[in-house]
């Protein structure tokens, strides 16, 4: 017999309640790994974009549209290499609750402004080509079941009629955190309807996005673009992508910074629920703690014998909990309709933060009852009455 | 005969609530190798307090004890924690035993602090445990046994360290009267076979016959015999 096999029965003596405590550990880091989840998706759809990327809209608002004769003056600016477009199409794709973007774009820059869009040279080629067709990304077109050559059919909101588009590629992203979830098609192909249909609404687009050489210059190159447009009808306000997104998710950022200290408030919830555990045990075994130094165990003894309880019962729990965020992970993003999040998977740093979590829990745990158990003299645990 | 416990004038006192319980009281003793001594006295009168201070679980408020040639009132915690585990074998009223751990594995506990290896221990273990006749209920836990069974366990691990002195604070008080005598009469055995020096507390005067010497605790101070 060892140490080891002790602390093991000492932490099964009551199986129920430390069954119920693991269970408890378990449901916390679950919690935990989901919320950390969701923060540090957010977190990195700003970390996804691009230093070297600004966004030009319309100062006033984001839906009103700017001219599509922009294009070119912004590109006139020194230090700008690109400049492509894009239009929020919205509209429905067979649901409502299909949610993913569609947007249309300038078919001749856009995959050149975002390098994270990986497609195949050919596949753009026949994308470029062919007036009706679209781009969408591996994500939906694996949820949707859609290959090459497919036709999509959209039913239009805010440019009402039916749409119909063939898809010419699937683009992948390059990186984990790079949106797999958008309908790209050609500005020229809404724009010509527009022509017709919708005069006044012609030539114009919803954002530009402007690559420049230098991410330092970005501030300076926002004013020259600002000042190019000012006191024309349609005024713009620039700024870097990473800027405008998180301007764009601020709402949602008092949510992620509830859910952040959520994240941690359950980890303390559960540290007082094990340590409440583990000063119940200590107490019921104050008389034992007595034989045991009565016999000649010291200190270090004891406070291995607290802490390996404290510490097993928590890894029990952790691990059961950490091994489960996986698939639960998993089958929420299943479960969620496609372009909420863009992305969901577990970032190894909550997985890192669940294990120091669970450490955390079984040190702390262990405090009082240690510092209990040493301090109790061994006569005075004798006369101890439960 | 040379005494391998020596009490000089040891005062104990207990503060409760800032004032101050004198228990013992200018008390001295002397123990014999070899010897059986029996402590007896009224409820109060201070009998567990001398035998935790023999046996160097608490510490006298003035005097020396010395065991073994150790004056134990001098020692630290650990080294405290060490002697015991080195020189004492305990029996208490209420046996003790962890429930969670088998007889074995109870008898076996204070063997862990020794550089014993695991085959040593279990010649160790089975001969104290054949010594108080369980040899045959090894894998028992505490409550599958009797009482009187328990207190043997708890004997079986009170000597298997083959400690110098044996202290027994009431070891029958809590047993039946058939198993009470069988408790005594491997005292007896301990004493007279394996030499044990023994000092047990107790009420009651059968007990106390075993004993080669009897002595009285009245208020904290030894009365004749
Ligand atoms: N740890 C302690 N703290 C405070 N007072 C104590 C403590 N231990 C003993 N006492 C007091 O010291 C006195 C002597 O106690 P002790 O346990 O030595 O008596 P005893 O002779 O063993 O009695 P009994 O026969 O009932 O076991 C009692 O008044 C008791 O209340
Ligand atoms: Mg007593």
């Amino acid at each position: 017999m060892k140490i080891l096999k002790l602390i093991f029965k000492n932490a099964f003596r009551h199986k129920l309640r430390t069954l119920l405590t693991i269970l408890g550990i378990t449901i916390a880091i679950i919690a935990f790994g989901l919320l950390r989840t969701v923060v540090t998706i957010w977190d990195s759809s700003v970390d996804a974009t691009m230093a070297n990327r600004l966004i030009t809209r319309q100062a006033i608002s984001f839906i009103f549209p700017l001219p599509v004769s922009y294009q070119e003056k912004i590109k006139s600016i020194d230090g700008v290499s690109n400049v492509t477009f894009a239009t929020w199409f919205q509209g429905v794709y067979k649901d409502k609750n299909n949610f993913f973007a569609r947007i249309a774009v300038d078919v001749e820059t856009f995959f050149d402004v975002y390098p994270e869009f990986l497609i195949d040279a050919q596949q753009l080629e026949n994308f470029k080509k062919q007036r009706n067709s679209c781009v969408i990304g591996a994500d939906i077109a694996e949820q949707y079941k859609l290959k090459i050559g497919d036709p999509m059919t959209l039913e239009g909101d805010i440019y009402p009629g039916r749409w119909d588009f063939v898809i010419a590629g699937i683009y992948k992203g390059k990186n984990k955190n790079t949106d797999e979830t958008q309908m790209i098609f050609h500005w020229n192909y809404i724009n010509e309807r527009m022509k017709v249909e919708s005069p006044i609404r012609a030539n114009e687009v919803g954002w530009y996005i402007v690559q420049i050489k230098d991410p330092n210059k970005s501030a300076i190159i926002s004013e020259q673009i600002d000042a190019l447009f000012r006191n024309s009808s349609a005024e713009t306000k620039t700024e870097t992508e990473k800027a405008f997104a998180q301007n764009f998710v601020a709402s949602s950022g008092a949510i992620i910074s509830a859910m952040n200290v959520m994240s941690f408030a359950i980890i303390g919830i559960i540290m007082l629920v094990v340590a409440n555990t583990m000063i119940m045990s200590a107490r019921e075994r104050t008389r034992e703690y007595a034989i045991l130094k009565t016999l000649g165990f010291s200190a270090k003894h004891l406070f291995v014998l607290i802490l390996g309880e404290s510490l097993l019962i928590s890894f029990i729990g952790g691990s059961i909990g950490i091994s489960l965020i996986f698939p639960i992970v998993q089958g929420f993003e299943q479960a969620m309709p496609k372009g909420i999040f863009p992305f969901f998977f577990v970032e190894p740093i909550t997985i890192f933060w669940a294990i120091v979590s669970i450490i955390f829990v079984g040190f702390i745990s262990a405090v009082f009852p240690i510092q209990k158990a040493l301090s109790t003299r061994i006569v005075d645990g004798f006369r101890f009455v439960g | 005969m040379n005494s391998i416990i020596k009490v000089k004038n040891v005062f104990k006192s207990y503060w409760r609530n800032s004032i101050e319980i004198p228990v013992l009281n200018d008390l001295s003793l002397e123990v014999e190798e070899g010897e059986f001594l029996a402590l007896m006295g009224p409820s109060g009168s201070g009998k567990t307090t001398l035998l935790n201070l023999i046996a160097g679980i608490d510490r006298p408020t003035k005097g020396e004890i010395i065991v073994a040639d150790t004056d134990i009132s001098k020692l630290n915690e650990s080294s405290l924690a060490k002697w015991r585990a080195d020189h004492v074998g305990f029996v208490f009223q209420f046996y003790n035993l962890i429930p969670v751990l088998t007889a074995y594995e109870n008898v076996e506990l204070p063997l862990l602090l020794t550089k014993l290896s695991k085959a040593e221990r279990k010649k160790h273990v089975e001969t104290a445990l054949s010594i108080v006749g369980l040899a045959d209920r090894l894998n028992h836990y505490p409550k599958q046994l009797s009482g009187g069974q328990e207190q043997r366990v708890a004997i079986a691990r009170a000597i298997v360290t083959d400690p110098t002195i044996l202290v027994a604070d009431e070891p029958t008080g809590d047993l039946d009267k058939k198993s009470a005598s069988e408790i005594l009469t491997l005292m007896d055995r301990l004493n007279k076979e394996f030499k044990k020096t023994i000092v047990m507390v107790t009420h009651d005067p059968h007990a106390a016959e075993k004993a080669s010497r009897k002595l009285h605790l009245e208020k904290g101070e030894l009365v004749g015999v």
